[in-house]
């Protein structure tokens, strides 16, 4: 219903519009830049004490004994307990339940907590932590993908697809061979993307208090207080009934925030065991530890096309170093292989996908989630094939753009699609096709594009209620609150249910209270992920609002004697369309119509519309609206040391509609600058002689863009409202990300002729390839070979145009 | 327990006597000795507006003024701060009065997840108080220490220059590129 609603929104109302589309300041920007606004670390309660947790310094061993005796005899320490006080296992996926609070057998990377204590402050129970000794049986460590490849054993976990391999994907959308028949020209690249992290400026926080009526509340910093209060409820055995999580504003976190943790259940149960309330905050170290970032990704592409560029079959491999545990991986799996049929056209597709566990961090969704690294193979490839092709980069592109309300090869419903305007628009921003190939020596241009989903198209764990949900409450003076469990990690979501609520009851934004990510007083919102938030929330509050005006539109008409449908809700006023001057203020109308009805208030709720694909598989990809972004970099690269400067980005961003212009404004801009430090330095790397070791867990020596980096950005919002979005809105949090480091990487091929088919584009590998050429070899850095992976059968679905219904059939 | 033994075991038998001036108020207390000047903002004053996000000194998030200079206080012994003059995010205001700087920041959307926020408005306070007109430059070598991940800095440089601005008497307002793009 909401989006039928939303829908008739079209562009025609926009200039009647009071709050929608127009800048305005965000509704916790006064308590941020004051000082004002409690993270979770500073959050202080009576009594409360302080944890930390002791962590394995092997990547895999076994559990031979925990002494604990000195540590509890230590004065000041509370509480100290080890994996049998917590043995339930947890994660993300119902079907990745593989974490534990405390380790109870094995520890599987360095950095796997086996015990946490509770002291009377910080300095205590890190001094017990020296008194805690920890036998281990070391065992051995599988280190990368092809380790895992050729080591089904050990195995990091009994429940995986194939010995060391947790997840292995293989899917066909048509006929492959015929559409490489067709081809007049097929590329096969080699990619690799390195891992890298989030890098929260705020480390991880939780405080638990559990009292003494049997209850339990949890602050934490998380992007997910509804996963994190199932999970709670899971490993402590407890009725969610009697469990509150409420999550604090986050001080950033791009995914890394998105998983139920191990600290925030050892809280819990230190606070169970002492009836106090207890605190942690993770030092930086432990925040590399906690990862869920970039998987490292290792990818062959091939692509068929014809003369004139069109692809006319695409197969694609990735293999993915998914670190110790499920987390959000599985999804992340199928996430390489999705949207690559997003932006051009791909009649037949083929993808393989493998994720490996290895005895390091976990891997999950970082900003993008699985496609960045995918979307660096396409655009680098496209690049190439242009070049042989004699095509200019933009033109190829703009020749075979998906078409708007189409479904892809692999079943993705498109919806509004304005790639076009924004290739256009940055085209034109930097001269590109006076500049282009043009530049002396050293300096370069390079284009790239993507997309991105606005919201996974379901939910984590299977169910068939809404995805979120809104609650309204009309005060008699004219206020409004607004309860959602939507979390604000700084990407604006608090505000935009403010502007949306004001909209649509035609009051101000500052006449509204927000309560969110609570979850004893707000409804479910399934969080802050996927880029889902303004779209279902937003579509939720539309719902809500339009229901109190259908309740308070009767008893204002009858008060003003109009017909109900003239009933305006504008300007902080209710009043007749036909003659604005009858009417009165929204506070007297709440008034009126709670004196006729009784206490005002409404329910909204959203539920993203299904997807045509019935494979198995068909889960990760759709999305009810998709986003869509196109780049130019331009960087001067200095061939005597490698290194790349990168001095402009223009992005152009299909936004579909604004619903805060500055707010998308400061998204693009963040995941420009979040793109150029993936594209340029930042990498989870581990230390090359056993390669498990974090090789630089500290802010200074993982690098990422300070001020002197940072590139100026010129940014385009396109416009091209999707009939899905609220108000027309889609995304722009994580897709602008995507096209930055393949058109850095097409820049630098501009600059100096050397292809880097690798991220993090660093000074050594542009050096070594820049030697290369000069020395008459292959002028690349890139990786040439890709380990051996037991396929599965392939579960192979006819395409639409082939006249497939969306089920996978046997051959 | 003895009582007498206990009170010997307690962290407060550690602590000394301070005195600080922070925000233009005098503070008396008892602080542990080896506390950070983070920590006895944060945690003996209650002051949580500043921030920490490594406590080694690699990010800015904990940056205040002493004597009206950015320092780190996460990196500066409390002890040798005592009797100087202490400036937190919490006294940037005047009274109900935002500073210009934090009512640009506001305005153009600098602060997202706002957790390097405080670091960076007592930074580019800083700057303001020895350089007026800085250029994006100027703006850049300022907060080349203060790591935000969130807005790519552009907000930041932009919010910086409109205080700028404003404080030297300007009617500015942000630029319509800033707020809507080209």
């Amino acid at each position: 219903m909401a989006t039928r609603e939303a829908g008739k929104r079209g562009r025609g109302e926009a200039q009647k519009r009071a709050v929608v589309g127009t800048a305005r300041p965000k509704v916790d920007a006064y308590a941020k830049c004051t000082g004002q606004t409690l993270f979770a670390d500073d959050l202080v309660l009576p009594r409360m004490l302080w944890a930390r947790l002791l962590r394995s310094p092997h990547p895999h061993a076994r559990i031979v004994r925990i002494d604990t005796a000195k540590a509890r005899a230590l004065p000041g320490v509370l509480s100290v307990i080890t994996g049998k006080d917590l043995p339930t296992p947890f994660g993300i996926l119902p079907v990745s339940q593989d974490e534990e609070a405390l380790c109870t057998e094995i520890v599987r990377f360095i950095g796997d907590p086996v015990a946490g204590i509770a002291a009377v402050d910080e300095d205590t129970a890190t001094a017990a932590m020296d008194l805690i000794e920890v036998e281990y049986e070391p065992l051995r460590a599988i280190r990368s993908v092809e380790d895992a490849a050729e080591n089904p054993t050990p195995q990091i976990h009994g429940y995986a697809d194939s010995g060391n391999f947790h997840k292995l994907v293989h899917l066909e959308f048509g006929d492959l061979d015929a559409g490489f028949r067709k081809a007049e020209l097929v590329r096969e690249d080699l990619c690799f993307y390195e891992g890298n992290t989030h890098l929260p400026m705020e480390q991880h926080a939780a405080v638990a208090h559990a009292t003494s009526d049997g209850k339990l509340t949890l602050w934490s910093s998380t992007q997910t207080p509804h996963y994190v209060h199932r999970a709670l409820s899971k490993v402590l055995g407890m009725a969610p009934s009697r469990i509150r999580v409420i999550a604090t504003p986050n001080g950033g976190g791009f995914g890394g925030k998105s998983d139920p943790f191990n600290h925030e259940m050892v809280v819990a149960k230190l606070s169970q065991v002492t009836g106090r309330p207890v605190k942690i905050c993770l030092t930086r170290e432990e925040v590399f530890y906690c990862h869920r970032g970039r998987h490292q990704a290792l990818m062959k592409i091939r692509t068929g096309v014809t003369r004139d560029g069109a692809i006319t079959a695409m197969d694609f491999e990735s293999y993915l170093d998914g670190g110790a545990y499920g987390s959000y991986g599985v999804a992340s799996t199928y996430y390489t292989g999705a949207l690559q049929t997003v932006t051009y056209d791909v009649p037949v597709y083929r993808f393989r996908g493998a994720r490996a566990f290895t005895n390091k961090p976990p891997c999950g969704p970082k900003r993008g989630h699985g496609t960045p690294q995918p979307r660096f193979a396409v655009e680098t490839q496209l690049d190439k094939i242009a070049e042989q092709l004699n095509i200019d980069p933009a033109e190829i592109r703009l020749r075979h753009l998906v078409k708007a309300n189409t479904v892809t090869a692999n079943y993705l419903k498109i919806g509004s699609m304005g790639l076009g305007p924004c290739i256009e628009k940055v085209v034109e921003g930097s001269r590109w096709r006076e500049r282009f190939r043009k530049l002396p020596y050293g300096r370069g241009l390079g284009l790239a594009c993507s997309s991105y989903i606005t919201g996974a198209g379901l939910p984590i764990y299977w169910n068939d209620m809404p995805h979120s949900g809104v609650q309204l409450k009309c005060d008699r003076g004219g206020g409004v609150t607004v309860f959602c469990g939507s979390t604000d990690i700084g990407q604006g979501s608090d505000s935009i249910l403010a502007y949306i609520v004001a909209e649509v009851l035609g009051i101000e934004p500052v006449d509204i209270r927000v309560v969110t990510a609570d979850t004893d007083l707000t409804p479910v919102d399934l969080g802050s992920y996927s880029s889902r938030v303004t779209l279902m929330t937003g579509q939720a509050a539309i719902q809500a609002a339009e229901r109190v005006r259908v309740t308070m539109s009767g008893p204002v008409a009858a008060k003003l004697d109009v017909p109900v449908d003239r009933i305006v809700f504008a300007g902080g006023r209710v009043f007749d369309a036909n003659d604005p001057e009858r009417g009165m203020s929204f506070a007297e109308a709440v008034v009126t119509a709670e004196s006729k009805v009784g206490t005002i208030g409404s329910v909204g709720s959203y539920t993203p519309p299904r997807s045509p694909g019935r494979y198995r598989g068909a889960g990760v990809g759709p999305s009810a609206a998709y986003s869509y972004s196109a780049c130019v970099a331009e960087v001067e690269v200095d061939p005597e040391t490698g290194i790349v400067r990168v001095p402009t980005i223009w992005i152009g961003h299909d936004i579909g509609q604004c619903i805060n212009p500055a707010l998308v404004m400061g998204q693009v801009e963040g995941s420009v600058y979040m793109g150029l430090g993936e594209a340029l330095m930042e990498e989870m790397a581990y230390r090359e002689n056993r390669n498990v070791v974090h090789k630089w867990p500290s802010l200074l020596e993982y690098k990422s863009p300070t001020t002197h980096e940072m590139c100026d950005v010129i940014t385009y919002l396109i416009e091209e409202p999707d009939a899905n979005g609220p108000f027309g809105g889609k995304e722009a949090g994580q897709g602008p990300l995507l096209p930055v480091m393949p058109a850095v990487a097409n820049a630098i091929y501009d600059a100096v002729g050397v292809r880097i088919d690798e991220v993090p584009m660093s000074p050594p590998k542009v050096l070594k390839a820049i030697q290369a050429k000069a020395a008459g070899k292959d002028p690349r850095f890139g990786p040439k070979s890709v380990p051996t992976v037991p396929w599965p059968e392939a579960v192979y679905v006819p395409t639409p145009a082939e006249g497939g219904d969306g089920k996978a059939k046997a051959r | 327990m003895d009582p007498t033994a206990l009170i010997s075991l307690s962290p407060a038998a550690r602590k000394v006597e301070g005195h600080f001036v922070v925000n233009g108020e005098p503070h008396a207390l008892f602080f542990a000795e080896h506390k950070t000047l983070l920590e006895v903002l944060r945690e003996d004053l209650n002051l949580t507006g500043t921030k920490h996000g490594c406590e080694l000194g690699e990010c800015g998030t904990c940056a205040v003024l002493i004597d009206g200079e950015p320092q780190l206080s996460c990196l500066v012994l409390a002890q040798a701060c005592q009797h100087r003059p202490i400036q937190t995010v919490e006294g940037m205001a005047d009274g109900p009065v935002l500073h210009p700087l934090q009512e640009a920041f506001i305005e153009v959307g600098a602060a997202q997840c706002g957790y390097c926020t405080p670091g960076i408005l007592l930074t580019a306070k800083a700057l303001l108080a020895e350089n007026p007109e800085p250029t994006r430059q100027d703006i850049k070598n300022a907060l080349a220490g203060n790591l935000c991940r969130c807005t790519g800095y552009i907000k930041i440089y932009e919010a910086v220059e409109l205080a700028a601005a404003r404080m030297r008497g300007e009617p500015a307002v942000p630029t319509r590129e800033s707020l809507y793009g080209y």
